[in-house]
């Protein structure tokens, strides 16, 4: 791109490695032609050269970050997913009381079909227990956050792992795994959660987040298997093949990062289900039994059922809560989705 | 043809046995297990050995296995812990009440989503696509048991249009032959009681079809907006055709193909829903029963059976989907 | 008076935040009744859009057709949609590209045959198909009777084209528009299809308008050819005249860049520098210059008018090609 003015047809990259050398008599032409024209358009040609030379410059990663950012119904998702995570990591900053103390002013007015409403110290009233219930709103987005990502995050490693294996090696080892997933995806999810919870002799948080992440094992392992294999045969993985690059390092570097892609974005889309299933295992009663506890799935599930028709707001807002966390979690998924794979916008 | 159901079939029967000799492995296992929910936690030793003997645990796990399958094939899974009952029997009375509901919840969300999918894709980017669009995510992102009370709260507290739980009114006398009380009801006829339990049934179903609803309609959406896409389309445009001759063969036939998937695949949402959804209502169907099995003591032998049992019906009804392709895609039917 | 007048055809493609694209601009020509004129250029030069439209094809939002479409004295554009539908497949028929994505997969040849006769004549669903039968045979299917039950992805490409040849066809028209009907096929097939359509034509007496890519398409075909670069008609000529004394230098380029057999050897292959998307970023200037050979001052100044020539054609270039060149 030494001199794009005074060949302006060289813009095209391509050109400039003709190797018949064709392009050298056409140049000559051009030069004549376009030698003497006004700064203005010689600018202009500048503009051209310089825009059609960043077109295979820009990488794929990048080029979908650049549609991400473009997609405003995405970005609303990922405003909702920002806004939750710095809530739950200033949560002790933004909580007005600890959320586990039982404070007199709200037990003192305690029933079981009476349960205090809003005061100008308790913003939101009180929980069943005379526990602030704002408090514990803002501190639930913390053990939300925890449940959800470390349900994904083991669900994820678990499967990928799987996928990983079964997809880099193929044959018996691959045919075992994946009739493994298919034991597992013969269970509808919450079944299976709940089948794995019940199973636990006694649940703790622990239980709810490992039986949501198994849930999700098969999924991921799938995904990342179909990926690899389609790679597998991909020109990019033969190209590395034909230079002699080491298994390993084809499935390393090549195959597992742009299988990856895909994973995350079903990540992001897995937390949002992973946060709605915690809070159906805490309905089911097979939730995290500790009271203490400030989670939005439990807060609905258990305290604001039972007391819906005393007081509906302590439904209403954890439920608001977990659907728009849940909203902003499948907005950014799928704007990801559509941001890696332009194919599929719609 | 014969030969893939055959397959198929097998395959089927494979992942059923390693699920029940998986679930029954583990459910030997457990710390706690089926002799400490038989007992309680405080038994002396010598009872719990006793009824380990008796129940035949202290035998290889093989041979239980072995065991048990041989009475599972002659349809004995055991008694309830909790009632004693048989568990075929429990399982019998409950089952007919879930399927009326899923199937309902169903007839709703297919009845409702295919059409609205359609016209959200058609017409793209308009006030109508754009609601379904917000609607179906609202749908996907809401806890359904809280959208069941909240249905419950406005429609028979607030304003009284619904009863708030039951399949049926006390008093109301039904004939009892399959236990399907729409079925039963017209099949004696018994129109007043069919109306009653179709009234009792609205609710739930909407609130159980919330979920394959909204998915229903973003695939039919998804999938019409590729169709019309697709070359054959123009194609038939350039004929001229009438426009409901596009939609329908050339535009619906092929759009709703991934749809059918999609049905299948929502049994899954159907079953894991029916459990919540039965809980909010009340509707003592399987889903009750799987509650009811596990706040009451672990009842594990009842739990076996309801996660066999699902999960037959999940991988039964995928299969029956996966051949109904050879049917209506000519491509498949020839491979 | 001509069978299809079009005039000043322009389609401006306007989408939401983003720059409008000109895809065709003025474009200007007619077809006489039994003629057939091919539309030549590369992808992207509007020849496609040009068809669309004129067939009323286009999507309905996202673009703005202007100018005039007069067929048969009617112009198309100003039709009601409805009256538009009952002109197609029954005035003015059309052959696409790709014959496999063009047959809906999963519906029986027969009915895809079928469903126009019924729609244009009338027929029921049993006459149709004994008419698709004839239709399928003439077009030179063998066994039709096979072959109406069969669905697309059991036949051919040659066998769907043909079938495809048979539905736009099938009611008679009286002006077919062939985009690209070879480029998806093989060689061999490519040669029959061409014979085909040639013969139907001559047959039936329907004109016809041939868009391609392919110069050897139209040598063996085409009456009058319209060269498109840009959006616009840049020379149009008889056939012969084209053949022996392109003007533009894309035209020139064009048939240049044909290998040759009878060139010698070593003789390196002409190609036109660049491709469609090297468009000037002004609007005045002609949109061919930055790949041009003759290009002059003037030629970034302003577009050259679409001028008559001494041999009957038209020309649009500032700096033709000079009579005496013949091709090499």
């Amino acid at each position: 791109m030494s001199d794009p003015i005074t060949r302006p047809g060289v813009a095209a990259p391509r050109d400039g490695a003709d190797p018949t050398g064709t392009s050298e008599r056409p140049a000559s032409a051009t030069e004549r032609g376009i030698g003497r024209l006004g700064d203005r358009k010689k600018a202009r040609l500048d503009e051209l050269a310089r825009a059609s030379a960043d077109k295979g410059g820009v990488s794929l990663v990048r080029d979908a970050f650049r549609r991400l950012r473009r997609n405003p119904v995405a970005m609303f998702g990922a405003a909702i997913v920002a806004v939750f995570v710095l809530v739950a990591i200033f949560a002790p900053l933004l909580a007005p009381h600890d959320p586990a103390q039982r404070f007199d002013e709200l037990t003192k007015n305690l029933t079981v079909d009476s349960i205090p409403g809003a005061s100008s110290d308790f913003p939101l009233g009180s929980d069943p227990l005379g526990r602030d219930f704002l408090s514990r709103l803002i501190y639930g987005s913390r053990q939300t956050l925890f449940v959800g990502v470390f349900a994904t995050l083991i669900g994820l490693a678990l499967g990928a792992l799987i996928g990983a294996v079964a997809g880099a090696f193929g044959g018996w080892v691959d045919n075992i795994l994946m009739r493994l997933t298919d034991v597992m995806l013969a269970l509808p999810a919450l079944l299976l959660a709940i089948s794995l919870v019940a199973m636990a002799s006694r649940s703790s948080q622990w239980t709810v987040i490992l039986a949501v992440a198994i849930v999700n094992v098969p999924i991921f392992a799938r995904l990342l298997r179909g990926s690899m294999l389609a790679q597998r045969e991909s020109d990019h993985v033969l190209a590395a093949r034909a230079l002699g690059v080491k298994q390993r390092s084809i499935v390393l570097r090549h195959m597992l990062p742009n299988a990856m892609t895909a994973v995350i974005v079903q990540a992001t889309l897995t937390l949002s289900t992973a946060i709605l299933e915690a809070a159906s295992l805490s309905f089911l009663g097979l939730g995290d039994p500790d009271i203490n506890r400030a989670e939005w799935g439990l807060m609905l599930g258990v305290d604001g059922v039972r007391y819906f028709e005393v007081r509906p707001e302590l439904a209403y807002y954890p439920a608001l809560a977990i659907i728009v966390v849940a909203l902003g979690f499948t907005l950014l998924g799928e704007g990801m989705r559509d941001a890696i794979d332009p194919k599929n916008r719609r | 043809m014969l030969r893939v159901i055959v397959r198929r079939l097998l395959q089927l029967v494979v992942t059923l046995i390693a699920l029940s000799a998986l679930i029954f492995i583990w459910l030997r296992n457990l710390p706690g297990g089926p002799v400490d929910a038989l007992l309680g936690e405080r038994a002396t030793p010598e009872t719990r050995a006793l009824l380990t003997k008796a129940l035949g645990y202290d035998q290889p796990i093989m041979v239980q296995y072995a065991k048990f399958m041989q009475r599972v094939l002659t349809g004995d899974f055991g008694n309830s812990i909790r009632t004693g009952d048989a568990v075929t029997e429990v399982m019998g009375r409950a089952f007919p009440a879930t399927i009326e509901l899923a199937l309902a919840a169903m007839i709703i969300a297919i009845g409702l989503g295919v059409p609205l999918g359609y016209l959200a894709a058609r017409f793209r980017g308009r006030l109508l696509d754009n609601l379904s669009i917000a609607g179906t995510l609202l749908g996907i992102s809401i806890p359904i048991f809280f959208l069941g009370y909240l249905l419950k709260d406005v429609f028979t507290q607030n304003i009284h249009w619904f009863p708030p739980s039951g399949r049926i009114s006390t008093g109301v006398d039904n004939t009892n032959i399959t236990g399907f009380f729409l079925l039963d009801s017209l099949l004696t006829r018994e129109f007043d009681v069919t109306a009653d339990a179709l009234w009792h049934l609205i609710l739930p179903a909407f609130t159980l079809a919330t979920i394959p609803l909204a998915v229903i309609v973003r695939m039919t959406r998804a999938s019409v907006l590729d169709v019309l896409n697709e070359d054959y389309v123009r194609t038939a445009e350039a004929k001229g055709l009438r426009h409901k001759t596009i939609r329908g063969r050339h535009v619906l036939r092929n759009a709703l193909l991934p749809v059918v998937t999609t049905i299948g695949l929502q049994t899954g949402a159907l079953l894991s829903g029916a459990v919540l959804t039965e809980k909010v209502y009340n509707w003592g169907g399987l889903g009750t029963l799987i509650t009811d099995s596990i706040s009451g003591g672990r009842d594990y032998p009842v739990l076996q059976a309801l996660i066999l049992l699902a999960a037959l019906v999940f991988v039964v009804v995928n299969l029956l989907v996966d051949l109904s392709y050879a049917v209506i895609d000519p491509r498949v039917r020839v491979r | 008076m001509s069978l299809l007048d079009v005039r000043d055809l322009s389609v401006v493609f306007q989408r939401r935040g983003e720059q409008s694209f000109t895809a065709v601009d003025k474009v200007s020509f007619s077809v006489e009744p039994g003629q057939t004129v091919g539309l030549v250029g590369e992808s992207g030069c509007g020849k496609s859009v040009t068809s669309l439209a004129i067939m009323g094809l286009l999507p309905r939002r996202g673009n703005k057709v202007t100018g005039g479409v007069l067929f048969d004295g009617t112009d198309l554009l100003q039709l009601r949609p409805n009256d538009m539908r009952d002109r197609r497949g029954r005035d003015i028929g059309m052959i696409f590209q790709d014959p496999l994505s063009s047959l809906n997969p999963v519906v029986p040849i027969g009915v895809q045959v079928a469903e126009v006769l019924e729609r244009h004549r009338g027929m029921d669903r049993k006459a149709a198909l004994k008419e698709a039968r004839e239709l399928l045979d003439a077009v030179g299917i063998p066994d039709p009777n096979r072959r109406l039950k069969e669905y697309p992805h059991q036949i051919s490409g040659g066998m769907r084209q043909r079938a495809l040849i048979a539905i736009a066809l099938a009611c008679k028209p009286r002006l077919l528009i062939a985009d690209e009907p070879t480029t998806a096929l093989d060689v061999t097939i490519q040669a029959q299809i061409l014979t085909l359509l040639k013969q139907l034509v001559d047959e039936t007496g329907t004109a016809l308008i041939m868009i391609t890519h392919d110069l050897g398409v139209v040598a063996g075909l085409c009456d009058t050819v319209n060269v498109l670069y840009g959006g616009k008609v840049v020379e149009r000529a008889a056939r012969h005249e084209l053949f022996a004394r392109p003007r533009h230098p894309y035209t020139h380029g064009l048939l240049n860049s044909v290998p040759r057999l009878d060139s010698p050897r070593g003789e390196p292959l002409h190609a036109i520098r660049g491709s469609v998307a090297d468009n000037i970023p002004w609007a005045e200037g002609c949109a061919f210059a930055p790949r041009c050979n003759n290009v002059v001052d003037a030629c970034l100044e302003g577009t050259p008018p679409l001028e008559s020539t001494a041999t009957g054609g038209d020309l649009r270039c500032n700096n033709p090609v000079s009579e005496e060149v013949a091709v090499p």
